[in-house]
């Protein structure tokens, strides 16, 4: 099946660079960038086709496809408008991008990121649905605007599995315990509070390339998760990487002093930003902290030092009284 | 021992381990060699205001309560060598939707 699908993938990429009928194929054979539960990536030269998670809501990824082909500059368009079916997914179609080096830690974009979240953040959500018109081929439904973004889903979808799969991990208790001192709308069982904005809903430096490969602009990839939010949501990955210690104070300070240099609204102009980062950062930092248990169970190792840490964080923000939990006990 | 100047005769006082010697006549005073530097120093060692206060917080990012003693606003003076420790497996996980 996975064979399968990721064999439809290349040809749907191949058929993407090569619109001419019958044109030779010089290119190197495909390759599977990802292959995930929830995703599977496959390039043929200058083309990706990605197969989304089972399940995908197709009419929010519609409007999210739309909001990518809306905003070039600040997200990568896709080729094709509209998503097809092979094998049960939507699939969709996109330039290959260059990614963030892996391995030149000191070359990441935080400054180019920030801006981009920026100008997100700041697109009005009234602009970002489609023009439903008789010339798109797959109208957007009638009456929806922009979907919620799907940060807070995704925390707890990561929650639900480490209580299906780990949940007598020593590990799994302070963070079962923190994840209970978030605010409701942080576990996606209520709407953010505040006004919402367009957010990207899974930033992380993974969700960057360069466009046109190699040198182009930065822009972010993945519309999965955008839509309507809190777009502190977006700064909150890499608040809680610096929370955790994982990620150099400088760092974080480039990236939070680029994002307020921009204009981005997440966050007051200057001033502490605490207030308004503290509960996704902690919400981010419970689900990162749950994939790691999870993670480390499946394939019965001990946590290493950056899935401790985390854990850790989960362990003291359940020790104190939540500073925004709203009358709830630990 | 009598004043070089009035000729009064000069008593000795010991002023913080400083050796002064004093005329009773004209108040003039005597220092040996080396007095007058040592007064110089323990006179600048009562002016100096109280020790600097530790490099200021501001200089470090706000943090949240539950942050990292490593990072955030516990971690002024270790240095770089946490986070070099594991710099590049950190960096790895932040390619990823972990």
């Amino acid at each position: 099946m996975t064979e399968d699908l990721q064999a439809a993938l290349a040809a749907r990429a191949r058929a993407a660079v090569h619109t001419a009928p019958g044109a030779g194929c010089p290119c190197h054979p495909a390759g599977t960038l990802a292959d995930r539960p929830d995703a599977t990536v496959v390039r043929h030269a200058g083309a990706v086709a990605k197969a989304h998670a089972p399940g995908t809501d197709a009419g929010a990824l519609a409007l999210r496809l739309a909001v990518a082909a809306r905003l070039p500059g600040v997200l990568l368009p896709p080729l094709t408008p509209a998503a097809e079916v092979l094998h049960g997914r939507p699939v969709t179609c996109w330039p290959h991008g260059t990614p963030v080096d892996p391995d030149a830690p000191d070359t990441a974009p935080w400054e180019a990121a920030a801006a981009l979240l920026a100008r997100l953040h700041r697109t009005p959500v009234d602009a970002a649905p489609p023009r439903a018109g008789p010339s798109t081929a797959h109208p957007a439904p009638a009456g929806r605007t922009l979907p919620p973004m799907r940060g807070p889903a995704r925390a707890a979808e990561a929650l639900a599995r480490l209580r299906a799969e780990a949940p007598g991990h020593p590990a799994a208790r302070p963070v079962l315990r923190a994840w209970r001192t978030l605010p409701a709308w942080a576990r996606a069982e209520e709407p953010p509070p505040g006004p919402a904005v367009l957010c990207h809903g899974d930033f992380h430096l993974g969700q960057l390339v360069r466009h046109p490969a190699p040198d182009g602009p930065w822009v972010l990839i993945d519309v999965d998760d955008l839509g309507a939010g809190a777009g502190a949501w977006d700064l909150a990955r890499p608040a809680a990487w610096f929370a955790c210690g994982l990620l150099p104070p400088e760092e974080w300070a480039r990236f939070l002093g680029a994002y307020r240099a921009a204009g981005g609204p997440a966050v007051p102009a200057d001033g502490d930003p605490w207030p308004d980062l503290d509960a996704p950062a902690r919400a981010l930092t419970v689900q990162t902290a749950a994939r790691s248990v999870v993670r480390a169970a499946a394939a019965g190792r001990p946590l290493d030092e950056v899935e401790q840490a985390p854990v850790d964080a989960c362990d003291r923000m359940s020790r104190r009284p939540a500073e925004l939990a709203d009358g709830e006990r630990p | 021992m009598q004043c070089p100047k009035c000729h009064a005769p000069m008593h000795t006082y010991n002023r913080n381990g400083v050796q002064i010697e004093q005329c009773s006549g004209c108040r003039g005073i005597f220092l040996d060699y080396g007095e007058l530097e040592a007064l110089t120093r323990l006179e600048s060692q009562w002016s100096q205001p109280a020790p600097p206060p530790p490099p200021a917080p501001q200089a470090y990012p706000a943090a949240p309560a539950w942050g990292a003693p490593h990072g955030g606003h516990h971690g002024g003076g270790h240095g770089h060598g946490h986070y070099d420790h594991h710099r590049h497996k950190s960096f790895g996980h932040m390619l990823f939707s972990s």
